[in-house]
């Protein structure tokens, strides 16, 4: 790699350049802005979990107080499929006139039979969620070897059921846009996660030329896979701006976000893991349902990829059998959240594995290194182990004696990463000041501050001296921020015009090295013209493949079922550190979004109404300051690999090391995430009578949903990682 | 606000303190005035009080400048500073004091903005976080906040800030327990708690743990 070895600030610590403006609330975020004359706008949503609406009368919000504008989602009769669907918006001078008049708002609708549990819906005589489809959608099982004979040979052979949550996103700042027209001309400020997608996806929907189209992100409050396109919200916020002639801001409420916006699909995992004396895995078997929402498997409507997700994931037996299958629920649609499936397949892998290491009597490390393909994976566990003090902590499953008991486990993860198709154009004024300029977004990942770094580094300027710009679509193209691909994709691109710059400089100059002592000497001779040269994303800059292992210690205290994480170490490789400072907050970032999903986070569905039951954050569990454990990170520095992203890798197996050292303490799996108290307590057999009979009713529904999902004929496979990043 | 007894009127007229002492202590009085007197009663003695449903004039004074809006009392306070009075500082997350975003100082003490009517905020001193850096210079928390990297996305930072600013004049010597007591109010999504601690301890005269190692993975050979 042609990255440089001695550097000034590349694998340092920067401080992110727009962080004196986040802290005094300088900063403008997509919710912040506000143009002359800006209404606000609000949507009004279904209250039924389905329904066929026959007619919505909007005459009354119209003619209320303040109202300038409302309009209707769909035209003529059409169906809602979960709690939450949107049915029209409004626009008016304040929030209180358009909260008034949304009351105002008239539906006839007929109620029809809805399903919002997985386990209900996968039944013959469940209500169906799309009209004619069967609501359980199942990939062609996939096989490998002859299975049946290699669970014959196999030493020992773990079964384990696993279930995983439908977690919910929820960024700090919620989905929304404000939009102006001008004409025939829309400028959308989007909290977008890509602001070409946008671009793009606005043009199509509001049937504009994408050249009419402007949309700027300046500062976003977070997106985590959730707000790769403008979303229904943006179309209505648009058509609102429209009809009012004026320009309207519509933010979703907290309430929305945990409805309607997107979410990791649920999974129900049967696995099954056969090895050999020596550990060597040699057959594996796995079926598998979740739900992505109300539009499943071929009927995809929320850009996801379905709720299959790698399987086998990270090791490599033989002989394997996988079938999973996707079932729909009238509920609100999933969306690529971060590391999509990969949390969700490594929840259920690093469970069996351990189960299976047990019944050989096999240390989780010894049987990770024996079957880990991953050459710098099977490192990082030793370099890990070392650091973790496992040996010392590591006891034989239940061994820890009193009623608070200590546990430790370990898991990894594989990640694609890698970066592609980004350009950037840097502009060098004639007193020597840079300014670099890509259509790229910071979704508080630090990308602005990579853009300012990597320039900095390679013309051998002062920071201070680079003028970052980002986060708008009329700046060089730049792909969506997802997959962890940005920095990958943007550091090349500067490299490559860094390069021109020099070479420009040269020619114009004269000099040998227009760097250093000679760019003021080099810059005066540009004259009243800047110079503005191009670079292109090139081969040879980054590189894709990140692993990274985690380990976890907990105390679980078995009379009150309350796991409290103690410690997490990370290794992680992400090839050359970019910014130390911000590759580090990415990776806490994605240790404390994995934590959550091991021991909170869960949408709530009520059977009886077809409502979310905790679409807030008060309901909505999301790790806080007190459930902090303490997180080391060894990060491995490997520059000759070029530049890999990071903010997936870091959060796929932080849930199944909790999960694991939660096994370890106890002596017993606690088999559904999250491990919240009363599972903990079930587990151990603490719950009363009644509970365990439902627990035991439920677990005979499991099974059954299982069978189905076996006894299907199958339809083409559907890949666990197909569509779930909308890259542009 | 006015409550004065004596401006009743009329033959069975009452005052709202009046005739919440004798409603509280006489069921017979109660009984005596009749059901419309008390229904009367009651609507002329909120009236005294009350103000709105529509834009009544509402002064606040927001770090350290009065000024009045026209507003329905209903109105919060978050929603006075960000779309009246320019100041966005403060932000909306979830609007029903869970997360701290919209924190600010009333009287120095962390309130949740939107979960206070701006009406009731009269009469405090109000501080935003675009009231905290003085002169344009950030203050010793500000700034570890940057060099710590206290943030992400930096969404939930200036709720962040405005609560440690002001354990941090209580407490100048926080021990890291009393950090996270302190923000236990204010959900961060990106995940910074671990940097914000550090960075409030840093503010502090206090030397955080580094806990950020960078190894070259050749110096390790597989076991």
């Amino acid at each position: 790699m042609p990255w440089p070895k001695a550097t000034r600030y590349l694998g340092k610590e920067t401080p992110r350049v727009d962080g004196p403006a986040k802290v005094t609330g300088r900063a403008k975020f997509t919710s912040d802005v506000a143009p002359a004359g800006v209404l606000h706008g609000a949507i009004f949503r279904s209250k039924w979990a389905a329904a066929r609406v026959k007619s919505v009368n909007l005459e009354k919000a119209k003619a209320a107080p303040g109202i300038k504008a409302a309009i209707l989602a769909h035209e003529g009769e059409f169906d809602v499929r979960y709690y939450g669907d949107e049915i029209a918006a409004i626009a008016g001078t304040s929030k209180q006139a358009v909260l008034d008049a949304l009351a105002l708002i008239e539906v006839s609708a007929e109620p029809k039979d809805f399903v919002v549990k997985e386990l209900d819906a996968v039944k013959t005589d469940s209500p169906r969620v799309a009209a004619g489809n069967a609501n359980l959608t199942e990939g062609a099982a996939k096989a490998t070897g002859d299975v049946e004979a290699a669970f014959a040979a196999a030493t020992a052979i773990a079964e384990t059921t696993v279930s995983t949550p439908t977690q919910v996103h929820h960024p700090m700042e919620s989905h929304g846009h404000t939009v102006q027209w001008d004409g025939d001309e829309m400028t959308a400020w989007s909290s977008t996660q890509g602001v070409f997608a946008c671009r793009d996806i606005f043009a199509k929907s509001m049937n504009v030329a994408q050249n009419k189209v402007h949309v700027i992100c300046e500062h976003m409050g977070g997106g985590f896979g959730s707000k790769f396109s403008p979303g229904v919200e943006g179309a209505l916020c648009a058509r609102l701006a429209q009809a009012a002639g004026v320009p309207v801001k519509l933010m979703l409420t907290r309430f929305e976000q945990g409805l309607a916006v997107g979410n990791r699909p649920s999974s129900f995992q049967k696995l099954k893991l056969g090895a050999a004396s020596d550990g060597t895995l040699t057959a594996f078997e796995i079926y598998s349902i979740g739900t992505p929402g109300y539009s499943s498997g071929a009927n995809q409507g929320g850009g996801s990829g379905g709720a299959s997700f790698p399987a086998p994931y990270i090791y490599k037996p033989a002989a394997t059998r996988v079938k999973q299958g996707s079932v729909a629920v009238n509920a609100g649609q999933s969306c690529a959240f971060r590391a999509p499936g990969h949390p969700t397949a490594s929840a259920g892998m690093e469970a069996v594995l351990d189960d299976l290491a047990a019944k050989l009597g096999m240390d989780p490390v010894e049987i990770r290194l024996k079957n880990d393909p991953n050459e710098i994976r099977r490192r990082e566990y030793v370099i890990g182990a070392e650091k973790f003090g496992w040996k010392e902590k590591f006891k034989k499953p239940g061994a820890s004696t009193g009623p608070v008991k200590m546990g430790v486990g370990c898991a990894g993860a594989a990640w694609m990463s890698g970066g592609r198709g980004t350009q950037a154009e840097i502009q060098v004024n004639a007193d020597g000041t840079v300014e670099v300029r890509v259509g790229t977004q910071d979704l508080g990942t630090g990308s602005r501050t990579v853009v300012q770094v990597v320039a900095a580094e390679l013309l051998g300027l002062d920071r201070d001296r680079i003028t970052a710009h980002i986060g708008d679509s009329r700046l060089p193209p730049s792909g969506s921020s997802g997959g962890s691909a940005t920095t990958a994709s943007v550091s090349p691109a500067i490299f490559d015009a860094c390069e021109n710059v020099i070479a420009e400089l040269k020619k114009l100059s004269g000099l040998d090295d227009p760097r250093g002592a000679n760019w003021k000497v080099a810059c005066a001779m540009i004259g009243a013209a800047p110079l503005q040269v191009r670079g292109k994303w090139r081969e040879g800059l980054s590189t894709g493949g990140a692993g990274g292992v985690q380990f976890a210690e907990v105390a679980v205290d078995t009379e009150t079922g309350f796991v409290a994480v103690k410690k997490i170490l990370v290794v992680q490789d992400c090839g050359l550190v970019v910014n130390r400072l911000t590759c580090e907050s990415q990776i806490n970032g994605g240790v404390i979004g994995g934590l959550g999903y091991a021991l909170y986070e869960q949408r709530v569905m009520d059977a009886r109404t077809g409502f979310v039951l905790n679409p807030t954050l008060e309901n909505y569990k999301m790790p806080g300051a007190a459930d902090m454990p303490d997180i080391e990170i060894l990060l491995i520095d490997m520059p000759e690999r070029g530049v890999i992203g990071v903010g997936e890798p870091c959060t796929v197996p932080t849930a199944s090391a909790i999960a694991n050292a939660v096994a370890n303490a106890l002596g017993v799996r606690v088999p559904d995430l999250p491990i919240t108290p009363d599972r903990v307590l079930a587990a151990l057999g603490k719950v009363p009578k009644e509970t365990a009979t439902t627990m035991a009713e439920r677990s005979r529904e499991v099974e059954s949903a299982f069978a189905s999902v076996a006894a299907a004929p199958g339809a083409p496979w559907v890949d666990g990682n197909s569509g779930c990043h909308p890259y542009t | 606000m006015k409550s004065n007894p004596h401006d009743a009127t009329g033959p069975h007229a009452v005052s709202r303190r009046t005739f919440l002492k004798t409603f509280g202590t006489s069921a017979v009085t109660a009984a005596t005035l009749g059901a419309n007197n008390v229904a009367r009663g009651l609507a002329q003695a909120n009236a005294e009080r009350s103000q709105g449903p529509g834009a009544v004039g509402v002064t606040l004074r927001v770090n350290g400048e009065s000024r009045t809006f026209s507003i329905e009392p209903r109105v919060t306070l978050l929603e006075v500073l960000r779309a009246n009075a320019g100041l966005t500082g403060a932000k909306e997350a979830c609007d029903r004091g869970t997360c701290g975003a919209c924190t600010v100082l009333v009287n120095d003490t962390p309130v949740y903005a939107c979960s206070l009517l701006a009406i009731e905020a009269q009469g405090a001193d109000i501080t935003t976080i675009e009231g905290v850096a003085r002169d344009g210079k950030l203050t010793a928390l500000q700034q570890a906040m940057v060099d710590r990297d206290g943030l992400q996305c930096g969404y939930c930072s200036p709720g962040m800030v405005m609560v440690l600013t002001a354990l941090l004049r209580k407490n100048p010597h926080p021990s890291e327990a009393q950090v996270r007591r302190a923000i236990a109010g204010n959900l961060c999504r990106c995940g910074s708690y671990p940097r914000i601690f550090a960075a409030t301890l840093a503010a502090s005269g206090q030397k955080p743990v580094t806990k950020l190692n960078v190894i070259s993975l050749h110096d390790h050979a597989v076991a």
